[in-house]
Order: structure tokens, then C-alpha cells, then sequence
């Protein structure tokens, strides 16, 4: 995965509001716009900025149903967000643990030569 | 806290000063972090890092020994780091008697890159939550959808 890819993946659930309209989507299923914008603190014109953000990193699809667009979560696209974050943790658990070693290895010697 | 953060910690069996060499002197840090390190430990110094026939630029933001430290790294080239345009990686080291150290670290700023400057601003205003909460709700909640 290009790193253009994981900021465009970062920018879209970075924010706290667009993670409250992911949220809503996550336990509800889908759901259209003005249901989403009777349950967040924001206007309906931010849920739908948001919408397009969401949509545009890939993260939420839209369907056409009558009159409504309905919105969900792509749970692939998701699940490759927990997987990238997951990946960042695990390379910081990777040097935590080395440091870990050096600064015990360095440490049982000092006391060697105490 | 800003908003996407990575957040490790690791229980050392050495005193907070052996892990604060660890983790600032040059020669410690190609061991664990990158393969070549050229930094001096003072805020605010440029320093480079080297991994493999890659690297980038670093600046030191806090040095607090034996207990803070903290650079930013990954922002463009001939750019002075700032929010929004790097990462910031901060150490925080909790003595834990005299021979034990808890480390902490808290990578900062990936989604941020990518941002307006408007909307960095609104997003600094705003509360922020724990991140990883967050994720660990939706893992749990991907991990029971047909992935297909």
C-alpha cells in the first residue's frame, strides 16, 4: 500500500466527527443522511461533508433506494484501517522490545563490573 | 493528545537513565530505530535518519532527561516540521523503583498529513478522544461481518 493511500485512509478517520458518523454507520446498518443528522451534535450539511470524505477514502459506499440515498460501512476497507493501525503498533512494539534488550543488556553489565 | 495516536509501553528492567541512553545517544538509536542516526539531543536540532538508501530529516522537539524526549520526523524535505505536515514521536520514561523503567511512546499526527489548513484548524479546537478504543470497537465489530 502507497503511503498516499494510508494518508488519504488517515485523514478520513482522523477526525473526531467523522468518526462519530462511522460509528452510527458501524451499528446501524445502513442509514440515510438526515437519520444520521438527527443523532450527531452537528448540522446535516456537515454530516454531509463528512459523508463525501468517507466515501471518497472508501470507507462508506451509497445506494439509491426511491428517494433516498442510503449509506454503509465498506467493512473491507475498515478492516484494512484496523489492519494499518495495527501494523504502526506492532513496528512500535518491534523497538520497544529491542530497546528493551539494549537497556537490560547494558544494565546486567554495569552491574558486572560493580 | 491529538487525535490518530499510537500509544506502546514496555516494562525495562533498568534504571530510567540507562534506557534514556537508549533510547537518545546516536549509536543506541541506529540499533533500534533507524540505520543511521546523525542527531544531536537538544530541542530543536535538525538531525537525519537513514533507512537503507532511504531517510529523512528529524527535529528535536522536548529533552527532559532522564524522563521526556520527543522528535518529529517524516515531514518533506526543505520543510521545518510542524503539525500537520510530520509526525511526532514522543518518549516518556516512568521510574518504577530504581532498577525498573516503564517506557512509553505516543506516535502522533498520521492523519493529519493530508489535511486542509482549515480543517486542521477546526480539528485542533475540537475534543478529541482515545483512539484506540475506537479501533478496538470497530476491529471487533469488522471481525463479525462477512468479509466478502
Amino acid at each position: 500500500m502507497t503511503a498516499e493511500v494510508d494518508d488519504q485512509l488517515w485523514s478520513a478517520v482522523g477526525d473526531p466527527s467523522r468518526r462519530r458518523v462511522l460509528d452510527l454507520l458501524v451499528s446501524n446498518g445502513e442509514v440515510s443522511a438526515s437519520w444520521l443528522a438527527g443523532h450527531v451534535p452537528f448540522s446535516r450539511q456537515a454530516v454531509s461533508k463528512h459523508l463525501v470524505v468517507l466515501e471518497e477514502a472508501g470507507l462508506v459506499t451509497r445506494r439509491k433506494q426511491g428517494k433516498e440515498v442510503l449509506y454503509q460501512v465498506d467493512a473491507r476497507r475498515l478492516d484494512q484501517a484496523t489492519h494499518l493501525m495495527a501494523d504502526l503498533a506492532a513496528r512500535w512494539d518491534r523497538r520497544l522490545a529491542t530497546i528493551k534488550r539494549i537497556a537490560e543488556a547494558a544494565h546486567a553489565e554495569a552491574k558486572k563490573r560493580r | 493528545m491529538s487525535g490518530l495516536a499510537i500509544e506502546r509501553e514496555v516494562l525495562i528492567e533498568a534504571p530510567a537513565e540507562v534506557v534514556w541512553r537508549t533510547i537518545t545517544e546516536p549509536d543506541q538509536m541506529s540499533l533500534w530505530f533507524a540505520d543511521r542516526v546523525d542527531l544531536v539531543i537538544e530541542p530543536g536540532a535538525h538531525g537525519y535518519m537513514g533507512f537503507g538508501d532511504q531517510g529523512g530529516p528529524v527535529v528535536v522537539e522536548a529533552v527532559d532527561r532522564p524522563t521526556r524526549f520527543s522528535f518529529r520526523w517524516n515531514h518533506p524535505p526543505g520543510e521545518e516540521p510542524v503539525v500537520g505536515n510530520s509526525m511526532l514521536v514522543e518518549f516518556t520514561l516512568i521510574p518504577e523503583g530504581a532498577e525498573r523503567t516503564r517506557l512509553r511512546v505516543v506516535e502522533s499526527g498520521h492523519e493529519l498529513r493530508d489535511w486542509p489548513e482549515a480543517e486542521k484548524q477546526r480539528y485542533a479546537d475540537e475534543h478529541r478522544e482515545g483512539w484506540g478504543e475506537f479501533f478496538d470497537r470497530l476491529a471487533g465489530v469488522v471481525s463479525e461481518r462477512p468479509s466478502g
